[in-house]
């Protein structure tokens, strides 16, 4: 009996003819994917993505030059030199980031006593050549003046669970 | 066109005879080539926007609006590329096999019935010329793997050869019992015979056609060793990329891998002709009612291949690739021996209720 229903099954494809349907019915699914550069996915507010070094509202840089960034940065791709201004504040005089060798672990925004450097939610930011990644302070507040809506925005949502 | 030549056709009667059917010739392949490449060019993006479908993803849809001018991008970068000969390579077989394959895949179509008494070469062993074209394609793959030069093609194209081989033995067994009911190895009769139906007295309508008679399981036994003779998934080791890189064509690049691709396309896009002259009634519209008849008879039988296709690229994005020896055996201990018995039981049939044609 087993045999006749094994071979009948076989004969009459059901088990093919099933599977096609499956397949048919995914046809009109929501398609999983994406238009890319056109369309983008949702981003975590904790989302670690190009550094950005951040000002104060009135315009002052945030980074007192503590060095607790340079200091914890596993990949050791952070370089800080620092002297007093001539108002007699603490600040930077060269924050040098190479993009090339962070790992994006997120560590020098977590030492950062101060909020000044962070990752924001950039992610393309490829360039043609290895140069272009190494990052200096200009850049790097440059990048804070343009996302720092964003930064702001994502720092306040993630604050509650801090 | 013919009554503006007169003068010539009088002062030259040679004209007349020879050199003026073989221009009207000449420009009815030049169309019919066009018309199929440019099918054959929407069936890859086709492929790639069902199986995208499929698979829950988009598919190619930024060259031109929904990606239409996608294979003409494809064409052009193919256009663009360096042919590379292998240095162990047999380099005239090399560049001949694909030059075969895509030749073998366009002859083919000079005996296919677009609409009645529409055909090129309307020869009366039509479906034995389609047949041998189609055995012969074997060649191109052969040859390719051989001169390659490499255990990749050569592998791929011994087991194209072999799975070619096989499933063209139960092609052969359907084809004859379709040719039992037609009675006629001419492809327009083939397709006229099933205006009328199996069993004779004017049907006209899709009741008529050979998928909806005994003939049924022979439809799906063809289709499938369809599938196998285009080695189309799930029949496709001989390029299995998985196990081979690319099958018979790995070391092919540029127009030589572009005319191996052409050709297989072309073939498939025969062989769901084929399906559909044999099994869905060719041209012949589906009901013998006003509105569906005015619609011409070209455009029945490009929207049946349409479907025959749309089922290679189904079945395509849902079945794995069979095993090598279940290959066999499905061809050898199950077609072959079904196809024989339907030859008898279809034989016996028109026999014993007086059907014969």
């Amino acid at each position: 009996m087993s045999f006749i229903e094994r071979s009948a099954r076989g004969l009459l494809l059901t088990e093919i003819l099933s599977g096609m349907a499956l397949t048919f019915s995914y046809m009109f699914k929501r398609k999983a994917t994406i238009n890319y550069p056109y369309e983008k996915g949702p981003l975590s507010p904790r989302f670690r993505g190009e550094h950005a070094l951040r000002r104060y509202p009135n315009g002052e840089e945030r980074c007192i030059a503590c060095k607790l960034c340079e200091a914890i940065c596993p990949a050791q791709a952070i370089t800080i030199e620092a002297e007093p201004r001539d108002d007699g504040s603490r600040r930077t005089t060269r924050y040098d980031i190479d993009m090339t060798k962070c790992i994006y672990c997120g560590m020098c925004q977590e030492a950062c006593p101060v909020d000044a450097i962070v990752e924001g939610p950039n992610f393309e930011f490829a360039t043609e050549t290895r140069e272009e990644l190494f990052y200096n302070k200009d850049k790097l507040l440059a990048n804070g003046d343009r996302w720092e809506a964003q930064i702001a925005a994502n720092i306040a949502a993630d604050a509650p669970y801090r | 066109m013919d009554s503006l030549l007169q003068p010539l056709f009088d002062a030259y009667p040679w004209f007349e005879a020879y050199v003026w059917p073989t221009v009207v010739t000449a420009f009815l392949i030049v169309v019919i080539i066009i018309v199929v490449l440019v099918f054959m060019a929407y069936l890859t993006l086709a492929e790639r926007r069902v199986m995208a479908a499929m698979q829950l993803r988009q598919g190619p849809m930024v060259v031109g609006p929904f990606g239409l001018l996608q294979p003409f991008a494809d064409g052009l970068k193919l256009l663009g590329k360096e042919t590379i000969i292998p240095a162990g390579a047999n380099r005239v077989v090399f560049v001949i096999a694909p030059m075969i394959t895509f030749l073998l895949s366009l002859v083919a179509w000079a005996v296919i019935p677009f609409d009645i008494d529409m055909v090129l070469a309307d020869i009366n062993v039509g479906i034995l010329y389609l047949f041998a074209i189609s055995s012969l394609g074997v060649y191109g793959i052969i040859m390719a793997g051989w001169a390659s030069n490499s255990k990749y093609a050569f592998l791929g194209a011994l087991r194209s050869g072999a799975q070619m081989v096989s499933y063209e033995v139960s092609i052969g067994f359907v084809i004859i019992t379709v040719l039992l009911c037609a009675g006629s190895l001419n492809l327009s009769e083939i397709v006229m015979a099933q205006r009328t139906g199996w069993w004779g007295g004017d049907f006209g309508w899709f009741g008529g056609w050979y998928l909806f008679s005994p003939l049924a399981p022979m439809a799906v036994v063809f289709f499938i060793s369809a599938l196998a003779e285009t080695n189309r998934a799930p029949f496709d080791l001989p390029e299995g990329e998985s196990e081979l890189v690319g099958g018979y064509n790995v070391e092919y690049s540029a127009m030589t891998f572009a005319l191996f691709f052409l050709g297989e396309y072309t073939n498939m896009i025969l062989m769901a002709a084929m399906t559909s002259i044999l099994f869905l009634g060719g041209w012949l519209p589906p009901l013998d009612v006003a509105w569906l008849t005015w619609i011409p008879g070209p455009l029945w039988f490009a929207a049946k291949i349409a479907f025959c296709l749309f089922i290679f690229i189904w079945v395509r994005a849902t079945l794995p690739r069979y095993r090598y020896d279940q290959l066999m055996r499905l061809g050898w201990k199950v077609f072959l021996p079904m196809s024989l018995l339907w030859v008898v039981v279809i034989a016996g049939l028109l026999m014993a209720f007086d059907l014969a044609p």
